[in-house]
């Protein structure tokens, strides 16, 4: 049993990545395919199996016949998840701050209710928002915009960073604050100069949580744009016509879901450092 | 004697952590401030420093309102049990942190710097990081930072409650060269250990429940305790306390032990009394019988709890002696060394005579 064991880990993990991997390959095959080869049954191996072709992917780019453009939407995507989420970082920082170390009263609304008003903001379903924003950004001639989506995804995203960032405070010591003060920082200084150098990893998570919920928001993006603007999960939905092009999808998907993959690997070693859980 | 406190009150909800403190400290010298667990020795002490402010009361230095002046720009240091630097510095950087904030020049920092490396022996760590030092390398970091700035006073909360034995002998005795050595500085130590309060020195503040006890110099306190609450605290094992009387010239402790009537009692007046002695000045051999119901050996001494007639009486002997538990054993509790309390108010009526 002792000598099973390590093969068994070694094996639940080797099925477990052939789960998460499969799809990946499944999709990167389906992209250099054309419809004759999707449709064809299940092939794999390129050039053995099937044929590979670059007609999907120059599709994308639109320089094949009857192709859309995706370039622009990969821009769009990535102005706005990026801006709305460097604002509900800075914000939501702030906020968590301020939550984690100061006492707010009115009336009965304390500390704890206010955190739990951020929280409570995505437990809607995000149905309910739908109809304020889509009103909200009309009044404001912003439906269709990059600025409104930027203003919407704040919104949606400052609940994100707060929580996050209250929980990674609450876990450094007030010690710290305190011995800040002690050795002639204000309250702001000791924010800026003490607390956020030693919050890296917290900051890492937060972002993190807002780039992906941000990225692969399909439902605001959908509502609240027409014509001008267009979103990546929009773009990718919008191939689908009466024939399903497995091909353009899986080349679309690919190229949606690499961002991530960078970002994940470029932050690897500050969640391999069990940072998520704050520090002590 | 500048510091006043005045009827110092800090409450969160409905917990009292200090109730109604007044005294007067002076501006140079050390106060050890002694006191169990949560008796308020961290709040007091995060009240001078400026980090709590309290519900009522003043406090005032020479005259000028302190309360006023925020911890930032309060000329304090601080260092506390657990061993605060900045993990994202440098020993280096951690120790010059507050004179950068003042805007001292870099000539003045470095020639600081330096004087403080040297008093602490920290040359070889100035360029790691606290996480890579031991606990109390990192203490003595903290203290390096508090004592670089010029301050008008220190304060030390149990600062040595987290270290291990040879490194509390030995950084109390540092300790206590450093603050000596320093004039116009009042430091404030915060412990829950009479030893090092008798080790550091200087006056003794007996804090229990948020309330002063006693204030006074180290000496007088642990030779007169106001009360039973400071001998216990101000004694390690507490002092043993045990209902009794005076009763026709003899004292009675519990129904059966009777004692010869010392000299310093001739002034009390017969009736109900509280009788204390140290656990040290109890001694083995004698008359009055018992059982040993625990023995401890602590390094040079052993520590006997004895099932006595009268109580439970905690005896301290010198030396490795080894006893069963049911043990059978006679003590004798010399009547020069016993204190008298009395009943109702629990205050010193009558101490031994100091040698």
């Amino acid at each position: 049993m002792e000598r099973l064991y390590p093969l068994l880990k070694a094996a639940a993990i080797l099925l477990w990545s052939a789960f998460v991997v499969a799809p990946f390959l499944w999709a990167l095959t389906t992209s250099f395919k054309t419809a004759n080869g999707v449709t064809a049954g299940p092939t794999y191996i390129p050039f053995v199996d099937y044929e590979p072709s670059l007609a999907a992917w120059q599709g994308l780019f639109g320089s094949g016949g009857g192709s859309i453009d995706i370039a622009s939407p990969f821009v769009s995507s990535t102005v706005v998840t990026l801006s709305a989420s460097l604002v509900s970082l800075v914000l939501g920082t702030l906020a968590a701050y301020g939550l984690s170390r100061f006492s707010y009263k009115a009336g009965p609304v304390g500390n704890n209710d206010l955190t739990f008003f951020f929280v409570s903001q995505r437990i809607m379903p995000p149905v309910v928002l739908a109809i304020p924003f889509f009103l909200m950004l009309g009044w404001l001639g912003l439906l269709d915009t990059i600025a409104g989506l930027v203003i919407v995804y704040v919104a949606l995203l400052l609940p994100i960073s707060v929580w996050v960032m209250v929980d990674f405070f609450n876990s450094i010591p007030r010690e710290l604050d305190e011995t800040a003060m002690i050795d002639g920082c204000t309250p702001f200084e000791t924010f800026w100069r003490v607390i956020l150098p030693n919050s890296v990893p917290g900051l890492v998570v937060a972002g993190i949580f807002c780039i992906i919920f941000g990225w692969n928001d399909f439902f605001f993006a959908f509502t609240l744009t027409f014509t001008q603007t267009q979103l990546l999960p929009v773009a990718i939905v919008s191939l689908n016509s009466s024939v399903t092009p497995w091909w353009s999808l899986s080349a679309s998907a690919l190229i949606s879901v690499a961002p991530l993959i960078v970002i994940a690997f470029l932050v690897e070693r500050y969640l391999d450092k069990g940072s998520i859980g704050g520090r002590k | 004697m500048t510091y006043l406190l005045d009827n110092l009150t800090v409450k969160q909800g409905s917990d009292i952590h200090l109730d109604g403190v007044t005294l007067s400290l002076p501006n140079a010298g050390v106060v050890t401030v002694i006191g169990r667990t949560l008796a308020g020795k961290t709040t007091l002490l995060k009240v001078l420093a400026g980090l709590i402010a309290p519900q009522s009361g003043s406090l005032t230095k020479d005259g000028a309102d302190l309360l006023a002046i925020p911890a930032w720009r309060r000329r304090v240091g601080m260092v506390y049990q657990q061993f605060v630097n900045y993990p994202h510095l440098s020993v280096r950087d951690n120790i010059v942190f507050p004179l950068k904030r003042s805007g001292l020049k870099p000539a003045a920092v470095a020639e600081k710097l330096s004087y403080v490396t040297e008093l602490l022996g920290l040359a070889p760590l100035l360029d790691r990081r606290p996480e890579e030092l031991s606990g109390g390398q990192q203490q003595r970091v903290a203290l390096a930072r508090s004592l670089v700035k010029d301050t008008d006073f220190l304060l030390l909360d149990e600062p040595l409650v987290n270290l291990d034995y040879k490194l509390r002998e030995q950084l109390r005795d540092e300790f206590r060269r450093i603050f000596h050595a320093s004039e116009n500085r009042l430091v404030v130590y915060s412990t829950t250990e009479p030893l090092e309060a008798m080790i550091m020195q200087g006056l003794v503040l007996v804090l229990h429940e948020g309330e002063v006890v006693q204030v006074g110099d180290y000496r007088d306190v642990y030779r007169r305790p106001a009360n039973t609450t400071a001998a216990t605290i101000f004694n390690d094992p507490p002092m043993n306390l045990f209902g009794g009387r005076i009763e026709a010239g003899q004292v009675k402790i519990g129904d059966e032990t009777v004692l010869r009537m010392p000299g310093h009692f001739a002034n009390l007046s017969d009736g109900k009394y509280i009788f204390g002695i140290r656990a040290s000045e109890a001694v083995m051999g004698g008359i009055i019988t018992g059982r040993v119901a625990l023995a401890e050996i602590n390094g040079s001494t052993t520590v006997l709890h004895l099932d006595m007639p009268f109580g439970n009486l905690v005896l301290e002997r010198e030396g490795v002696a080894l006893h069963a538990i049911g043990d059978g054993v006679s003590v004798t509790l010399p009547p020069a060394r016993l204190f008298a309390f009395d009943a109702d108010t629990r205050n010193l009526v009558a101490a031994p005579v100091s040698d």
